[in-house]
């Protein structure tokens, strides 16, 4: 059985679990504990190694999603899950802009481990007080060339939609690394 | 829709870069220690501003740039209550008791104080309004943001905040590919020229405040004005020797890998 990796990183509660949940035919792998940090207390609990779902492509080949957790202090995770990665998705909240500053270093610091093609999700689109993704933009300071996706991680389609455009990305560079 | 956050998340100076950047029209409500600040924007401009603790009138705006004695502020507030700001601008000009560069300026000074003033904030909550009020009788101007940000930006002296946001020497600068922004149109000081000067991205910023003899505090406090400004972007400096982790692909020839990852595309479709 031939296995890919993709990976799906992002601040500390930008929606990363469900939107493996949403497209995994597995249910998700989960390392979830219970809160104990009253800054972070904003859900019950959070993703402390990975989270880890699977979509069967064919019967010789099985891509995994992997979540990285997302506070900081667990960020020693995070090289180890990029190793020989397809490509990742960085998941945005786009409702709490305090968590845009920590998106962009998690996007430089994933960058540096493997210089993989990636988008960036702007998770939380649905709610009233997103922000728009041409501001994400701006906010985040996300080159043109970058996507940036709006997202609803509840939403199958949606999350089709990312997956997609992540894989196109892949798919591009790959065909422009064979074109040499 | 309606911009809403906490200053210690999103300060001053990121919520104006937006606004200059997106070249936005609204209006920017700051609620912060001890007073609440009102600015209007106008396609990214800066149109209007004011403090809930002051008078907002022209006539205040007048008397506290020193245009008018307390005597005149007195008798002005009294007769001319029942004018607008526009209507007694015109009065005053008219009767060269002022010129309109006298008035332009002091509204100028005024608006861009205002934002001067909310920039070390850092408690508080904002809201920003899309669409432009209504601001009958006021007069208002059209302030180019890009030197409010540079100057309010150099009076940042936090080092914990300036380290956050450039936490590594070790970065190059390029210029930002943004169409539109000359920078001899933009106030630099002669520290920030001298930075300005050895921008390439071979050139990390220990480079630069070597040959510029500035310290960490001081490079960083410049880069930070010039980031925010949109002039200038961090990059990855030319030459620096990476190691990069190569995707693990069950394939090695490219023909075979572009397949694999159309048949994942084709799988994902049908899901």
């Amino acid at each position: 059985m031939q296995t890919v990796k993709m990976v799906v990183t992002g601040p500390f509660n930008a929606g990363k679990t469900e939107f493996i949940q949403t497209v995994s035919e597995i249910d998700v792998v989960a390392t979830e504990r219970k809160i104990t940090s009253e800054a972070e207390r904003i859900k019950e609990t959070t993703t402390v190694a990975m989270d880890f779902g699977r979509i069967t492509v064919d019967d010789n080949l099985v891509l995994y999603l992997f979540g990285t957790p997302g506070q900081k202090r667990f960020d020693f995770m995070w090289e180890i899950l990029s190793e020989g990665m397809l490509g990742f998705i960085v998941m945005v909240d786009s409702t709490r802009p305090e968590t845009f500053r920590e998106a962009r270093s998690i996007l430089e610091t994933f960058r540096a481990y493997a210089p993989t093609p990636y988008v960036v999700a702007a998770n939380k689109q649905d709610s009233p007080d997103a922000w728009a993704v041409d501001d994400m933009r701006i906010a985040l300071r996300l080159d043109p060339s970058v996507k940036l996706l709006p997202c609803v991680a509840l939403d199958k389609e949606s999350v089709k939609n990312v997956l997609l455009e992540l894989l196109y990305s892949i798919l591009e560079e790959m065909e422009a690394n064979s074109r040499k | 829709m309606a911009l809403k956050g906490n200053l210690r998340d999103f300060t001053i100076s990121q919520l104006l870069n937006l606004i200059h950047l997106a070249r936005k029209t609204g209006a920017l409500t700051v609620d912060g220690p001890g007073d609440k600040a009102w600015a209007v924007f106008r396609e990214g401009k800066l149109a209007y501003a004011r403090m809930a603790s002051e008078d907002d009138s022209l006539v205040g705006v007048l008397h506290r740039a020193k245009k008018i004695s307390k005597a005149q502020y007195k008798v002005l507030k009294e007769r001319a209550a029942a004018m607008s700001d526009k209507e007694l601008g015109i009065l005053l000009i008219n009767a060269n008791y002022l010129t309109q560069e006298d008035i332009l300026e002091s509204l100028r000074d005024a608006y861009v104080g205002v934002l001067e003033r909310i920039f070390p904030w850092v408690e508080g909550m904002f809201v920003f309004e899309d669409g432009a009020p209504s601001l009958d009788g006021k007069i208002t101007l059209k302030v180019s943001l890009e030197n409010v940000i540079m100057d309010a930006s150099r009076r940042l002296r936090e080092w914990e905040q300036l380290q956050d946001e450039i936490p590594s020497l070790d970065v190059a600068l390029k210029f930002a590919d943004r169409p539109g922004v000359d920078l001899r149109n933009v106030n630099l000081s002669v520290e920030e020229w001298r930075v300005v000067s050895y921008i390439n991205p071979k050139n990390t910023l220990k480079k630069i405040a070597a040959a510029t003899k500035m310290n960490d505090l001081e490079i960083r406090r410049i880069v930070y004005g010039l980031l925010q400004a949109g002039l200038v972007e961090m990059v990855r400096p030319e030459g620096e020797k990476i190691e990069p982790r190569k995707p693990q692909l069950p394939v090695s020839d490219p023909e075979e890998q572009i397949s694999l990852v159309n048949r994942i595309i084709h799988r994902i479709r049908s899901l």
